[in-house]
């Protein structure tokens, strides 16, 4: 599905991605994990090109260098940004229909089955986003997402700042998503949770990938262990 | 006592229709604030070439009166949006203040353009005659032109909030306000989103200077500089980023005019400080504008 290679993030001066390769393959959960600063969210930027960088993005057979943010989004890729990121000064409904701003026959149908998914948003569907809770917007921003009817999916951070038992709910409907046949690259920061549910993993580490494979076998590794899972 | 009230209900009616016109072009102050946070100076004169276009394409062209102003209306947006692509576009990075100065620059370009090309003087605007037909009902007197500017103003600010609430494109605008780099997340090319709004303001903008035409009958270069500013004035005193506070603030403009001249003839000289007056009681007092437009949160 995507394939990267040698890829390297630039701030100004700063080099925050140092040439890391991977790959998500169809149907798979593949996560990326490490700490803050590790450089996952710039590896997603660069996949969508919204920052400067270098090397290889494969994305379905074809090359998306020199595409930009909203054509790459009209190709298949889509992303639940960090913190979110709702319209709050639009209602939930018109969040969802700027979700599908590139899919207007497919809109109503897709609504609804966003509202299945998530009735409680469903609820709220006149009030501005900016009125929901975290978790709430968080399903929100995945909805929103989800109504272009991505090929892959890039979720960044979404367990950030939201309680347990939310985060629980979060992560199940990912698990579904997964069931539906939709790829997925998550960006975790907690290890744990992103471990479960992911097929494959990638560790992070000062912009290196340090460590990767199969998640099951990770959740299992010491060092792992020791390091993001708190002994 | 009769004469009194009748003055005052001649005096509100004429109020209502320079209010108009002030806030149709206020509205394009607004938008454009909304999306870019730069008050679009060239505004005003985008306006003067909107009046010139109908000038033209009556004077010249000999076209009727409507397709004269659909003329305006289509040349000005094109115009809004051209400048938007050549002038601003390549600033999207740059600090605000670079964007400012590009919008004074644009603004003595199209000023002088027209000065040189077409000369200072004031050109005669062929006002069609059911325009000027005059109305008397019981003592208050009122041109059909008086009476036009402040529907065909309702009117298009019902479009307006129609398409900024109901269509994809106006909830694009709104969102837009509030997250550039989350509208391009949603596979929608912001920068098409912008050049919209130019294009919307500016038509807005060309039927503005037409009933300005009409109403003192006569287009000239720099026609836009005083009403663009007194446009701008009455956005700020609104409440900049809201488009409904571009209208009140335009009426509230247009009103305090009228009355000044009526009211308190010996100060009629000054009426056109009263805007400005308004404007820095406004930054003084209520920054925001009377719609409290909170710039972290909402818009529009």
């Amino acid at each position: 599905m995507i394939r990267v290679n040698n890829l390297h993030v630039y701030y100004g001066l700063i080099e925050a991605v140092k040439g890391i390769d991977f790959k998500v393959q169809e149907g798979q959960i593949v996560s990326l994990i490490g700490s803050n600063g590790a450089g996952k969210t710039s590896t997603l930027e660069a996949l969508l090109n919204s920052v400067k960088k270098t090397g290889e993005v494969n994305f379905s057979g074809y090359d998306t260098i020199n595409h930009k943010t909203h054509t790459l989004v009209q190709r298949g890729f889509s992303l639940v940004p960090e913190g979110r990121r709702v319209f709050i000064n639009l209602t939930v409904e018109d969040n969802l229909r700027m979700g599908a701003f590139n899919n207007d026959e497919n809109y109503e149908r897709l609504k609804d089955a966003m509202y299945e998914l998530f009735p409680r948003i469903k609820e709220k569907r006149l009030q501005m986003a900016g009125t929901l809770s975290g978790g709430e917007q968080q399903m929100l921003a995945i909805s929103r997402a989800l109504m272009s009817e991505p090929k892959l999916l890039m979720l960044d951070e979404p367990s950030l700042g939201l309680a347990p038992k939310i985060v629980g709910e979060v992560f199940e409907t990912i698990a579904k998503l997964k069931k539906e046949g939709i790829t997925i690259l998550l960006v975790e920061q907690n290890a744990f949770v992103a471990l479960k549910i992911s097929d494959y993993a990638y560790v992070l580490e000062n912009g290196k990938i340090v460590m990767q494979g199969v998640s099951k076998d990770m959740i299992g590794n010491d060092e792992i262990r020791k390091k993001y899972l708190g002994g | 006592m009769l004469m009194d009230s009748l003055e005052f209900i001649q005096q509100m009616i004429n109020g209502f229709s320079l209010g108009s016109m002030y806030a149709l072009i206020a509205i394009g102050y607004t938008m454009v604030y909304g999306v870019l946070r730069l008050i679009n100076f060239a505004h005003g004169d985008i306006m003067m070439v909107g009046a010139f276009l109908g000038y033209f394409g009556m004077a010249v062209l000999g076209l009727p009166f409507v397709a004269a102003t659909f003329l305006a209306v289509v040349g000005s947006s094109l115009l809004g949006m051209l400048t938007d692509k050549i002038a601003y576009k390549p600033l999207r990075n740059a600090p605000k203040i670079s964007l400012l100065i590009t919008a004074i620059g644009i603004s003595f370009f199209l000023e002088n353009t027209f000065n040189v090309f077409f000369g200072g003087t004031p050109r005669p605007f062929n006002v069609p005659e059911y325009m000027e037909y005059i109305i008397n009902v019981g003592g208050i007197i009122f041109s059909v032109a008086s009476l036009i500017v402040p529907i065909v103003t309702l009117l298009l600010l019902a479009i307006i909030l129609w398409v900024l609430y109901k269509t994809k494109y106006g909830m694009a605008i709104r969102a837009l306000a509030f997250d550039v780099n989350t509208v391009n997340l949603m596979g929608i090319d912001a920068n098409r989103i912008i050049m919209l709004v130019f294009g919307m303001g500016s038509a807005l903008a060309a039927i503005g200077g037409i009933f300005w035409a009409v109403n003192y009958p006569s287009v000239e270069p720099m026609m836009g500089v005083l009403i663009g500013l007194k446009a701008f004035a009455a956005a700020v005193v609104g409440g900049i980023g809201s488009v409904g506070g571009a209208v009140i603030g335009g009426f509230i403009i247009g009103f305090t005019e009228v009355v000044v001249v009526a009211f308190l003839p010996e100060y009629s000289g000054y009426k056109d400080a009263f805007a400005f007056v308004l404007l820095i009681l406004v930054l003084l007092f209520k920054p925001t504008g009377i719609l409290g437009i909170n710039f972290d949160k909402s818009r529009f």
